[in-house]
């Protein structure tokens, strides 16, 4: 069990801010997210696009903010779990709320402050009929460990980068790798691209394009996908195969979240944004793009004020004893769980003669 | 600068006439969203960047449309549903051109 003053679910910026301003009034944040890295829409979507609104940057990339965020925090020692998906909520006898993922880990805090945007991102699935039945069982949405893929026959579908870089590393791993999309071209960083175009002239990649899978033979396993190519022929191709890679991106979805009780209106969890963001569910809180209120904007910096707010709001909850005197940065200084201590210099008194 | 309209059919097949402004800076995915066609988080997830397709539709009328630029190109082919028609809607700004425009929402996908 892993156990923390807040539990945060989405390690978006919203999220990752609210360990900030949790660690100055010396309470420890864990985080979950269903992606592998943090960072939430703004490293998933995103990451190369400039943003113009956040205060005191004309410009950041989506990224170098994440980056930022990951180093702001970095002395308040945040926990991770990522890759995995928040699943049940629990409310313990004592107040405290035990949150497990879709892989059985299991968080427990006093707090729950949900920053999950537009919900955990899911893998697109193509629209092919049986798609389903061979799930687990020759097709996968993610790659989790390429060795699978050892000595295997392998087909990859999509146009992106996931497609393109996973393509040139499995040309290595896998006994046969096709790659098929629906256009000639590729959209992905230059280099991959031109990898993959070496790749296929040296016939490690076997490339067909512009086409699309329709179909999934197989009896328990998947054992061969048709290839229709576009264009006048529409010319059919049987391809023997042991594996199926669909990577067409992903797509957030609100998920499990919905079935935790809370109020929902328009995909989005209602919130009392009069006070501090907290749900109908005392104790759990909603922050950034995942709440809603009269007039609410879907901003990363309306996100952070919200964080902050939730944090004071989560201090009360935890100490209802304590008088809290809001510090300035500039006056208190930051100290780290991690015993790093950044202030501002102090002035110099010194008599000039 | 005035309003024009457009025929909007939505997801469960329901044809709406809105009035879309010209001078707002609007496209027509904002337009879905202020009329509130689609579920929010169903339409615009990726803001307007040609990044997520949830704003993929069907332009029925004959138009002459804007050419795809190559993100809103690279995107539909990844995308579902796609059929010849098919259009990012965050991608098509309204102008007055647009006049009598009759668009349908692709599925959620």
């Amino acid at each position: 069990m892993i156990k923390t003053d807040i539990l945060i679910i989405g390690a978006g910026p919203t999220g990752l801010f609210a360990v900030f301003e949790a660690g100055l009034l010396k309470l420890k944040c864990h985080l979950i997210d269903a992606l592998p890295q943090a960072g939430g829409q703004c490293s998933e979507i995103y990451p190369k696009k400039p943003i113009y609104d956040i205060p005191g940057f004309p410009e950041v990339l989506a990224g170098e903010l994440v980056d930022n965020l990951m180093e702001q925090i970095k002395a308040f020692q945040p926990g991770f779990t990522l890759g995995e998906r928040a699943e049940t909520i629990d409310k313990l006898e004592d107040g405290t709320f035990v949150v497990t993922t879709n892989k059985g880990t299991k968080h427990q805090a006093p707090i729950v402050a949900i920053a999950g945007g537009l919900g955990s991102f899911e893998p697109r699935k193509p629209l092919l009929d049986n798609l389903e039945k061979f799930e687990d069982n020759g097709v996968a949405y993610i790659i989790k460990d390429p060795e699978v893929y050892r000595d295997k026959k392998v087909v990859i579908a999509g146009g992106g980068d996931s497609a393109l870089d996973w393509s040139i590393f499995l040309a290595d791993v896998a006994s046969e790798v096709t790659l098929v999309h629906r256009r000639n071209e590729f959209r992905g960083a230059l280099d991959s691209v031109e990898k993959v175009q070496d790749l296929k002239n040296a016939g490690k990649i076997n490339l067909i394009t512009p086409a699309e899978i329709i179909g999934l033979k197989g009896d328990a396993n998947l054992e061969s996908v048709t290839i229709r190519k576009s264009g006048d022929e529409g010319e059919e191709i049987e391809l023997e195969v042991d594996n199926f890679i669909p990577l067409f991106g992903l797509s957030p979805k609100l998920g499990p979240i919905a079935d935790w009780g809370l109020d929902i209106e328009k995909n989005a969890i209602k919130v009392d944004n009069t006070l501090d963001y907290q749900t109908n569910i005392p104790g759990i809180y909603a922050i950034g793009d995942v709440n809603t209120y009269p007039g609410k904007l879907k901003l990363i910096l309306c996100g952070f004020h919200e964080a902050t707010l939730m944090c004071q709001s989560a201090y009360q909850r935890i100490f209802p004893d304590k008088k809290y005197v809001m510090k300035y940065t500039t006056v208190g200084g930051v100290t780290g769980f991690d015993g790093s201590k950044k202030e501002a210099p102090k002035a110099v008194v010194k008599a000039i003669e | 600068m005035s309003d024009i309209k457009i025929k909007i059919t939505d997801r469960d097949g329901v044809t709406h006439e809105v009035d879309a402004p010209t001078d707002m800076n609007m496209n027509l995915m904002e337009i879905v969203r202020s009329y509130e066609l689609a579920p929010e988080g169903t339409i615009g997830i990726c803001g307007g960047m040609a990044m997520c397709a949830s704003c993929q539709c069907y332009v029925k009328s004959d138009h002459e449309l804007p050419e795809k630029s190559d993100d809103e190109d690279a995107m539909l082919a990844e995308a579902f549903n796609v059929e010849d028609n098919s259009r990012l809607g965050c991608q098509i700004h309204i102008t007055e051109d647009l006049e009598g425009l009759e668009v349908e929402l692709a599925p959620e996908s």
